[in-house]
């Protein structure tokens, strides 16, 4: 008996023990997992990497760019079709990289230009969510672009010019919740994906950081975020920047087209530290810049036929939600007045919007949207140009005119 | 602001409160001016007025393809809504959503919607009950209109053509949850719907009930068919059927028994 005892009691406590590391380690893999879950959230993988109705995370969606279709790949944890067989040194080099764990070239339609400025820390979280998430077996399918694009090798040249490699630096000069906003909105958030200009090798320049341009084949116009004059946040409050990325919808407009799916499937999960976070960096981008000072070429009303038949269309179809005097109803119906969106050079997205309506994405902060509805059919080219113009210059809004003709070029945008 | 004249006139005629509104009155006066000199003020005194808090407010973009009340427009491609089964009208609206169903247009106003807002909107417009859109005349002649008539209530017995309102009920109002009714429809949207099941483009959960059926009519077939629902008047009632109240001639994965 005795004997039984002092050999059964050292071995009880080593399995006690050994039962309390493991259930720790258990626990410990499990916050990572959230953590990656949260961080895979906040770099919006799911947007490209799974296939509207498809399997999540496994590939295959494709994305039209000027060079050729490409198809996104499978990074479920399946081995033969997927990342299952990468370790994350691997994952980190991809990310960190651009470049596949066998020194592959990886075309930038993944942004890893931004990718780059994550940690290694957030780079392991995300991997050991992706480990997380169920194996599928889906090939990828083979990138349909054309010659000379179809060579790898060309992705050398463009790395070249655009791609830096390295972490980000915060910016001692800044405060924390600054240096945080610019870690998700330079890195994981890749932002510049779409709100830097692209130019005609597809890459977006660095010393253009967040200056706007029109995102190649989708035709929408990402504005710039460094002006005021277009989506330059400077003269918003923190409170509207967080509810206009989390929600959708704020008292100074709402977001729309390639921007809905952006805060639908990623900002909306955000807790309200790092929403903040992005706000504060995304308004002191904007500070700064002059406001709205442009003189507009549009003529004053009185001597303009576009613009006194713009008021006629926007009596008739725009002012029971946004007001004659275009203030709108906000945060429901967004203000017209006063709103960059529509005042921006570009005037590709207002006639947009008129032409194809819209929902704000359904979100948790705002689940049953607005929508605005699509005039595609109700209007001309004649009407949708006359009441754009009034729009961009009515209530002291300076934006330019717009002809027939560009209405009529945007009927055809691509819807999806 | 007490401004509205009618109200104030009848308070006027209360002899009791007649003393109080001169004052009030020339308060107004001064706030007016006051307002009138610093628009600025206006702006940031009145806060904006907020939209309704209704579902139709918030289904202002569907408007102009589905008329205010689901009713339905004059244009051809664009089908009534209203007093479909919401079983139907959400089956769609999912489809839409994921594209599994193609129009840009709606794929597009969809893209981001949960699948509890989408819910919503098919129970909106399914308890609508609008007076029926006005129906464009018939351009075909009364032996095709007969033909119709025929498939539509009989089926082809011979080719095996199911009888429309062995499903979509003996008025053609459908049958709840899955079963959309056929009246109340533009000619070109039925038999561009009818083209869309037979060529594999509009397609429904397995067993896909409405493509066998549409890959057994002919192109005349189908002209009929069209023209012939097209020129039915709206019934009183125009609600579907109870679920089950019908034995349904082959299985359709979107009526599940």
């Amino acid at each position: 008996m005795r004997t039984g005892r002092t050999l059964s009691l050292p071995i009880l406590l080593a399995s006690w023990l050994l039962a309390g590391l493991s259930a720790t380690a258990r626990a410990d893999d499990q916050a990572l997992v959230t953590k990656g879950e949260y961080l895979a959230r906040a770099g919006d993988c799911i947007a490209c990497h799974t296939n509207p109705g498809g399997a999540l995370f496994a590939g295959g969606l494709a994305m039209a760019t000027p060079f050729g279709t490409i198809y996104s790949s499978n990074i479920t944890p399946d081995p033969k079709t997927g990342i299952g067989s990468w370790t994350a040194d691997d994952f980190y080099g991809v990310m960190h990289t651009g470049r596949f764990p066998d020194g592959g070239l990886i075309y930038p339609a993944m942004p890893f230009g931004s990718y780059t400025k994550v940690t290694r820390e957030d780079s392991d979280a995300i991997f050991a969510y992706l480990r997380s998430v169920p194996p599928v077996h889906q090939p990828n399918r083979p990138h349909d672009l054309r010659f000379p694009f179809n060579n790898r090798q060309l992705i050398l040249g463009w790395r070249t010019l655009f791609f830096q490699e390295g972490e980000y630096q915060p910016d001692p000069t800044k405060s924390a919740e600054w240096n945080r906003g610019a870690y998700l909105v330079e890195g994981l958030g890749h932002c510049a994906m779409c709100h830097s200009p692209i130019n005609a090798l597809g890459g977006s320049s660095e010393s253009k950081a967040f200056e706007g341009g029109l995102i190649p084949m989708q035709n929408w116009y990402a504005p710039s975020l460094t002006s005021n004059k277009e989506a330059g946040l400077g003269e918003w409050s923190i409170e509207e920047i967080v509810d206009l990325l989390r929600n959708g919808v704020s008292h100074r407009g709402a977001v729309y087209g390639p921007m809905a799916e952006v805060t639908f499937n990623s900002l909306q999960y955000l807790n309200d530290a790092d929403v903040r976070a992005m706000a504060i960096y995304l308004k002191s981008l904007g500070e700064g810049t002059p406001p709205g000072a442009e003189v507009s070429s549009v003529p004053v009303p009185e001597s303009s036929l576009l613009l006194s038949f713009g008021q006629t269309v926007y009596q008739a179809h725009c002012a029971s939600c946004h007001a004659a005097d275009g203030r709108g109803m906000p945060p429901e119906y967004p203000p017209l007045a006063g709103n960059p969106s529509i005042q921006m050079e570009s005037s590709v997205n207002p006639v947009r919007m008129v032409l194809n309506g819209g929902f704000p994405p359904g979100t948790t902060g705002n689940p049953i949207p607005y929508g605005m509805p699509p005039f595609a059919q109700t209007l001309s080219d004649d009407e949708v140009a006359a009441v754009v113009t009034y729009i961009r210059g009515a209530w002291g809004n300076r934006g330019s005119a717009v002809s027939a003709r560009q209405a009529n070029e945007l009927r055809t945008a691509p819807l999806d | 602001m007490p401004l509205r004249t009618r109200d104030n006139l009848k308070r006027l005629d209360h002899p009791g409160r007649a003393l109080r509104y001169p004052a009030r009155w020339s308060g107004c006066v001064i706030l007016l001016a006051v307002l009138m000199y610093f628009p600025a003020v206006v702006a940031l005194a009145q806060p904006t007025e907020h939209a309704p808090d209704t579902m139709e407010a918030r289904l202002r973009a569907c408007e102009p393809c589905h008329g205010r009340q689901g009713e339905g427009t004059n244009n051809d491609y664009f089908p009534r809504l209203a007093g479909k089964p919401a079983g139907y009208l959400m089956n769609q609206l999912v489809a839409f959503r994921d594209g599994r169903r193609r129009y840009p247009p709606m794929n597009y106003l969809l893209e981001y919607q949960s699948h509890s807002y989408l819910q919503k909107i098919a129970e909106y417009f399914a308890a609508l009950r609008p007076p029926p859109a006005q129906q464009t005349a018939t351009d075909v002649g009364s032996a095709v209109l007969a033909r119709g008539r025929s498939l539509v209530t009989d089926g082809d017995q011979a080719r095996g053509v199911p009888a429309c309102s062995g499903c979509h009920g003996p008025k053609l109002t459908g049958m709840e949850p899955g079963i959309p009714g056929l009246v109340g429809l533009h000619k070109s949207y039925i038999s561009a719907q009818l083209g869309a099941f037979r060529y594999g483009t509009r397609t429904a959960a397995k067993p896909d009930c409405m493509q066998l059926v549409a890959a057994s009519l002919t192109e005349s077939d189908v002209t009929a068919v069209a023209a012939w629902l097209a020129s039915l008047a709206i019934p009183a009632d125009p609600s579907p059927v109870p679920k089950g109240t019908l034995q349904m001639p082959l299985g359709c994965g979107s009526e599940p028994n």
